[in-house]
């Protein structure tokens, strides 16, 4: 995340003063800017709770009542409960991994984890079709044990899994290449194991990166829509998502239905957002003590 | 062109940078602004530029008595030279000290060939010749602050600016470029003005050295001034190494430790707390107590001859440390070890009172 | 994983259902196309954002700074059906449209849209560290030197930021063509018209038309890969010249 908080300033945190453009060019800027984010990011935002409330209260809350619906939250809650701490624990360790150490096929490793990046939603579920479905690579062997993915939950979690595994890590890297490895080794040489060394030196470290890590992760994870989308099946109460259901609503025309479960992902988004406000916000205090120490000592 | 600015403020948000301050340079003068981390030295430097406003209101800033003030830093006609070069990274040496050239307005601006040979010329000078198409990446610490020079040198600024020039560079690089500034300066004679905090380089290299501290002046003069006379205690600590002791004045003598100095006609008035200051090289050693001059009995704590002069560091009767430096033919005579008893005597001592 | 999904196709099957039916061929050429429009759209706009939240302080600038990760958090499948709510004729903003007979939702300007959305954050987020790790002492030399505001922008800021900037379009467009969710409820999904190309495999992939999925996603995963690599070449042009 780049820093807001050292936004263009001298040291000892004292802004440039004269070699600036002139003020309506900023005042401009500033509105341009505004207007796109407004118009491409809020308006959508305000859209679907507007749409979501429109009928009134009752009718939003109703919008959750019916079995397809219950399946359907059911189903993402499921998903997101087995991906987002699997995908926690793959993260900090590759994390840890890459911004600590150098070793042999770091780089491919790298490149590996931002792969589900790269590649559309769409093809990583062509993939898994390819590898998993009854026709596919997989597909006989699978269906010897009896062992359904596609079309089935756990394929929707593989798929999910895929797509959100970069997050944590993207994260948490340059929060561990910055704290680097002498704090651990000097918890090493004092003394403490391993695992408590983890524990107690480098979660702390990374303890708000991780938090939002994991928040972001299960945005994505109960929001994906591409890959469940093809290896779902779409089987109305068996293997629908909250996104796939909301596909459902929408072109049945029950509009509000479809924006009221539309509005429980964009509460998280805005959770999500808050999160990181909140984060942003304690960086800089913490940056702005700091300033205001060093100011304090070079007037003394 | 002569810089003159009076009564200059700066405030950044609580920290008063700047206070109340005043000083002239004259034309083709080479003049230091030496001073602690803090003390305002560069914020005069940047006024000066147009990089940052003075306090509004207040205080002018004059180049040949015209007002520069209400004026943009890109007409100023300055040329500044930053710590850590400033080279515009994705232009090579040539295109950046032909940018100056290559920026003026069309009706002002030169033509190909004039820029071509003026940037060689400018080459030639800082002794780059066969840089010419390197980048900033390619180039030493030492190479690049040259090319920063050679670019702010370009547009024949009136005046030169330089903020710690060879604060980033090497000790041994760092003595090379300060002779070559000068010589250069001797040979253009435009008038500068740097910033540094190495007392050892203004001192070297300045025609005047004007000292700062927490937003003021202290003192301004050439460098055998500010060191052999200086105006206040600050200045005093400030430059060189000093013992200090605290001690009184009465009755015409100051007395600090165990000794007792009479003081001269115009000094005998002053009564009250003083401080007293004496440079190494102005405290003496005897193996024998001298007949009738004050003289203070001390022990030899340590001794580093790994030097021009001699380093003898000691403690008096009173236990307070004191350091001396003496010659290399002076210790050899006096034949002194670590722990023997001697006799130390102030030549010269400054006294402030409070 | 190239070689998984090209497993089973012949060369010349290869060509025939990959680039030479039309159907395919002009999903390619919308997705493509709406993609790099998208992207510049966001090259633009995401360059002056990433500005203004950089260099100028106003009220509200940390909630602007965060909001531009929602495309991030929010569902694809959210702001789809909210883009085609509120840009078609019906639609709050679309309804000022409507009198001049000017089709947002279910046509390009729609995908574009949706597109730029997905895609918003690459550019701001990849211009706001080189930004900020610009030498302010660069731009006062160049003031120095006598060049105006605009100078110092063209000749100083632009050249450094440069890498940064097409890192971001590269990343805003590999994004876009690999969309889904937001663009398949906007776009009308008319074939030969408004189909884009992710949508094509989908419905080739109900249809258990293994090959012909395929065939498109390998192309797909090509384009993927070689934005990838322009993506790597130009972060290795902008540590070049790293001082």
């Amino acid at each position: 995340m780049a820093s807001l908080n050292s936004s263009k300033t001298m040291p000892l945190g004292m802004p440039i003063t004269s070699n600036r453009e002139a003020a309506f060019i900023r005042i401009l800027l500033i509105g341009i800017a505004l207007f796109f984010l407004g118009m491409f990011l809020v308006m959508p935002l305000i859209l679907v709770f507007g749409y979501a409330f429109r009928d009134g209260f009752a009718a939003y809350l109703s919008s959750f009542t019916s079995g397809e619906s219950l399946a359907a939250i059911k189903l993402t809650l499921i998903t997101a409960a087995i991906v987002v701490p699997l995908n926690t624990l793959f993260g900090v360790a590759a994390a840890w991994a890459i911004g600590k150490f150098e070793f042999k096929g770091k780089t491919f490793l790298i490149t590996l984890i931002d792969l589900p990046f790269a590649v559309s939603p769409i093809i990583a579920g062509l993939i898994f079709v390819l590898l998993f479905g009854s026709l596919g690579f997989l597909g006989p062997w699978l269906l010897e044990r009896n062992f359904q993915i596609i079309f089935a939950t756990p394929g929707i979690v593989i798929a999910t899994m895929f797509v959100t595994a970069p997050f944590v890590v993207r994260e948490l890297i340059p929060l561990m290449q910055a704290q680097g490895n002498e704090q651990e080794q000097a918890a090493l040489t004092l003394g403490a194991s391993g695992w408590k060394t983890f524990w107690l030196v480098t979660l702390p470290s990374i303890k708000w990166g991780l938090i939002y890590g994991i928040i972001l992760t299960n945005a994505r994870a109960m929001g994906e829509f591409g890959a469940v989308s093809v290896v779902s099946g779409h089987i109305r109460g068996l293997t629908n998502t909250m996104p796939l259901h909301i596909e459902i609503l929408y072109n049945d025309y029950q509009m509000t239905a479809a924006f009221a479960v539309a509005s429980l992902l964009a509460f998280l988004a805005v959770i999500t957002l808050v999160v990181r406000l909140l984060i942003e916000w304690k960086n800089s205090r913490d940056n702005a003590l700091a300033i205001r120490e060093a100011q304090q000592e070079y007037q003394s | 062109m002569s810089i003159e600015i009076r009564n200059i403020s700066k405030t950044f948000g609580a920290f008063k940078a700047l206070d109340d301050v005043s000083l002239s340079v004259g034309s083709g003068e080479l003049v230091a602004l030496l001073g602690p981390s803090g003390s305002g030295k560069t914020t005069i430097l940047r006024i000066i530029a147009g990089l940052e406003q003075p306090d509004s209101g207040k205080g002018e800033i004059l180049f040949n008595n015209e007002d520069m003030g209400e004026k943009h830093v890109s007409s100023r006609g300055v040329g500044f030279v930053f710590q850590h070069y400033a080279l515009f990274r994705h232009m090579s040496v040539f295109e950046n000290i032909a940018f100056g050239l290559n920026v003026k307005k069309r009706a002002e601006r030169p033509d190909k060939g004039y820029i071509r040979a003026k940037v060689q010329e400018l080459l030639k000078l800082i002794q780059l010749e066969d840089l010419a198409g390197r980048y900033p990446h390619q180039l030493s610490g030492g190479q690049r602050q040259r090319v920063a020079l050679a670019r702010a040198l370009a547009v024949e600024p009136k005046v030169l600016l330089l903020d710690e020039p060879f604060g980033a560079l090497d000790a041994k690089v760092r003595k090379d470029l300060r002779t070559w500034l000068r010589n250069l300066h001797d040979k253009l004679h435009v008038t500068s003005l740097f910033v540094t905090h190495d007392q050892e380089e203004a001192l070297e290299v300045a025609d005047r050295v004007v000292i700062t501290n927490l937003g003021k002046i202290e003192q301004v003069g050439t460098p055998d001034e500010v060191f052999h006379h200086p105006a206040s205690e600050f200045v005093m600590n400030f430059l060189g190494d000093v013992n200090t002791f605290h001690g009184r004045i009465d009755e015409g003598t100051v007395s600090f430790n165990s000794i007792e100095i009479p003081l001269s006609e115009n000094h005998s008035q002053r009564k009250g707390q003083a401080t007293v200051f004496i440079r190494p090289y102005d405290v003496t050693i005897d193996t024998t107590k001298p007949a009738d001059l004050p003289a203070l009995e001390a022990k030899v704590l340590r001794i580093n001859a790994a030097g021009a002069l001699v380093r003898v560091e000691l403690v008096t009767d009173l236990g307070k440390n004191l350091t001396s430096e003496i010659s290399q033919e002076r210790f050899s005579s006096l034949a002194i070890e670590v722990g023997g008893k001697v006799y130390v005597r102030p030549r010269h001592i400054r006294i402030f009172t409070q | 994983m190239v070689l998984f999904t090209g497993a089973r196709i012949s060369i010349e099957e290869f060509w025939l259902r990959a680039v030479a039916d039309p159907r395919v061929f002009a999903s390619y050429r919308l997705s493509f196309g709406a993609s790099f429009l998208a992207a510049l759209l966001n090259l633009f706009f995401g360059f002056i954002v990433a500005w203004v939240l950089i260099r100028y302080d106003f009220w509200g600038k940390r909630f602007v700074d965060a909001i531009v990760d929602l495309p991030f958090a929010l569902p694809t499948a959210v702001s789809g059906i909210a883009l085609t709510t509120l840009y078609a004729h019906t639609g709050w903003i679309g309804a000022l449209f409507a009198p001049f007979d000017i089709k947002i939702a279910y046509a390009l300007p729609g995908i574009v849209i949706a597109m730029t959305l997905v895609g918003l954050p690459f550019v701001v987020r990849t211009v706001q560290p080189a930004l900020e790790s610009l030498e302010v002492e660069m731009e006062e030399a160049a003031s120095c030197l006598g060049a105006t505001r605009w100078q110092v922008f063209r000749y100083v800021i632009l050249p450094t930021v440069l890498p940064a900037l097409l890192t971001g379009f590269a990343m805003a467009f590999a994004r876009a063509i690999g969309e889904f969710g937001s663009v398949y409820f906007i776009a009308g999904n008319m074939p030969y018209k408004t189909e884009i190309a992710p949508l094509l495999v989908l419905i080739r992939l109900e249809q258990f038309d293994y090959v012909g999925a395929t065939a498109i996603g390998v192309v797909m995963l090509i384009a993927a890969f070689f934005l990838l690599l322009i993506i790597n070449l130009l972060q290795w042009w902008s540590r070049k010249y790293q001082i």
